[in-house]
């Protein structure tokens, strides 16, 4: 069902934990179709994320993809961050089975809720970043109707 | 890697040596058309009587009331379908529960695009519906209660008797799919006042595809598969030969290893249960404490996912099943575990195992010790988990 990638990265995620006093934490998703990714970001003063930690409650290709996810956004400034979308973090796990598709995209709108948080609390602007989606779930299930 | 440990009996079963013996000359060699004329055919006619017979023991029935038929959605299906058809002048009403099985449920719903209604009844805690509730629902235009026997993923056995009498009282036709119970618990079709029953081969080490479907003397449905005569003009279709020898083996196999069967299997059942209950915290066992299938133990572990648990028992040679439907592709978790009152969080991390009588007791210690680390695991990377001790460290 999964790429060796996926499962590497399920059995052996990157960067799970926690931040103490984070610069940003974004929590995505919901318990309702069961999966909730949070991250947290460690951004220096030139705008670097020097450090990414994550928490998943979810499916196998859920904790790859949010592992995936801090992988690649670890060490990238703020801009670049912002440039990982899902297909990026799909390609990376070399592909998804069409059902779990929504956890890649799960794991973007974990990275952009992170950065929103960050810029929150710093009272700045990035530049590209809307308002994300806390609930993609829902917003999945309207697009169906 | 150890042994594989298979614990996924519900889903199915191996065929038995006894049973794969008893089949295996009915392939190449006595093969003819139970339904030809000639001499050669007899030994296939009398291998189907006799496995007939075999079925219909085990429920206390007579031979001619048992239909074989492709497995147990097909005769969920029939049974539904053909009794909405047969009563419809009497009424359009169906009572259910909403912890059926999905062949019964789906067909449920097909039958209210045909302008049937359906009452779907609640159930409780445990699983149980309430059968003040179903006299509740009975009206004059209701034509058929279908209520499983033993629910396939949480284990719970339903007053069938009970529910049998309220329908005989009200004169309305009784349909239980038992295709969880069917050599697992003692049935009596009289004695439970059952008029349909639906049972499947491979979930007591019969083959797959083949089924059963007991039909009451008296009841008036009619075909649900056009055809040939078969199966007395009720069900068209050469007859499996192969399949139908099977399934009397195993039926007849299960009615006599019945009672030190479950004897065994409910022993290492309740020392599964104990442990888990007794070893990890925030756990919660589903289905009635008692009245229970004997192979049958579910869990919800909060503030983890099923599939994530499921994948890595796997790895260790582990086969076991998820009420998540998330394995099976959807989202949303098990509609038995929504209909017990558990919330969506709780519902996703549900895990059932399900015992053979060949399971041990170091079996099921290896998999409690293994599962221990693999809960531990899943909720140290889960952020569910992470909010409730945080939580409980701002309340101490």
């Amino acid at each position: 069902m999964y790429s060796e990638k996926v499962m590497d990265h399920f059995n052996n995620p990157r960067n799970v934990g926690e931040i103490e006093n984070a610069s940003g934490v974004g929590t995505v998703g919901n318990a309702k179709c069961g999966d909730i990714m949070r991250m947290y970001f460690d951004i220096d003063e030139q705008g670097v994320i020097r450090d990414v930690k994550f928490k998943t409650f979810g499916c196998g290709a859920a904790v790859a993809t949010s592992s995936m996810a801090t992988e690649l956004v670890k060490g990238k400034t703020v801009q670049e961050a912002l440039k990982v979308t899902n297909k990026a973090v799909m390609e990376a796990l070399d592909g998804l089975p069409p059902v779990k598709v929504h956890c890649s995209l799960l794991a973007e709108e974990a990275i952009h809720a992170a950065l929103w948080d960050y810029a929150q609390k710093n009272n700045i602007v990035i530049e590209g970043l809307e308002k994300p989606v806390s609930d993609i779930a829902e917003k999945e299930e309207e697009e169906e109707y | 890697m150890n042994k594989m440990i298979y614990l996924d009996n519900a889903a199915t079963t191996p065929v038995s040596e006894a049973v794969l013996d008893e089949m295996l000359p009915f392939f190449r060699q006595t093969y003819g058309n139970p339904a030809a004329v000639y001499t050669f055919a007899s030994e296939a006619r009398k291998a189907v009587d006799r496995a007939r017979q075999q079925a219909a023991e085990l429920i206390g029935a007579n031979s001619e009331e048992i239909y074989f038929t492709g497995g147990g959605s097909e005769s969920d299906n029939w049974a539904l379908i053909a009794t909405a058809q047969a009563y419809a002048e009497k009424g359009k009403h169906i009572i259910t529960s909403k912890i059926e099985h999905h062949a019964v449920l789906h067909t449920c719903e097909f039958l209210e695009k045909q302008g049937y209604e359906v009452t779907y009844l609640d159930v409780d805690e445990d699983g149980k519906i309430s059968l003040e509730a179903l006299k509740a629902a009975i009206r004059p235009d209701t034509i058929l209660i279908s209520i499983m026997m033993a629910n396939n993923e949480i284990g719970t056995i339903e007053p069938i008797a009970e529910i049998g009498k309220i329908a005989r009282e009200h004169s309305v036709l009784f349909h239980t799919d038992a295709v969880q119970a069917y050599g697992h618990i003692p049935i009596s079709v009289d004695d439970m006042n059952i008029d349909m029953l639906s049972a499947s081969g491979h979930k007591l080490n019969g083959p797959k595809g083949i089924g059963i479907m007991y039909i009451r003397k008296g009841v008036k449905i009619r075909s649900f598969i056009h055809g040939g005569a078969q199966e007395r003009n009720r069900r068209a279709g050469t007859l499996n030969v192969p399949g139908i020898v099977g399934f009397g083996k195993a039926a007849e196999i299960a009615r006599e290893t019945m009672e030190e069967r479950s004897r065994r299997e409910i022993e290492v059942r309740d020392h599964l249960i104990a442990r888990i209950l007794d070893e990890i915290p925030h756990v919660r066992l589903n289905g009635h404490k008692t009245d229970r299938l004997p192979n049958n133990a579910n869990f919800c572990f909060r503030f983890i996912e099923g599939e994530s648990m499921l994948i890595l028992l796997d790895q260790l040679g582990i086969y076991a099943s998820s009420g998540s439907a998330c394995t099976s592709g959807a989202l949303n978790p098990s509609h038995v575990l929504l209909a017990i009152g558990l919330p969506h969080e709780i519902a996703h991390g549900s895990l059932r195992i399900t015992l053979s009588e060949e399971t041990t007791m170091e079996e099921i210690d290896f998999v409690v010790d293994e599962l221990k680390k693999i809960i531990k695991r899943l909720r140290d990377m889960s952020p569910l988990y992470e909010d409730f001790a945080r939580a409980q460290k701002d309340t101490e």
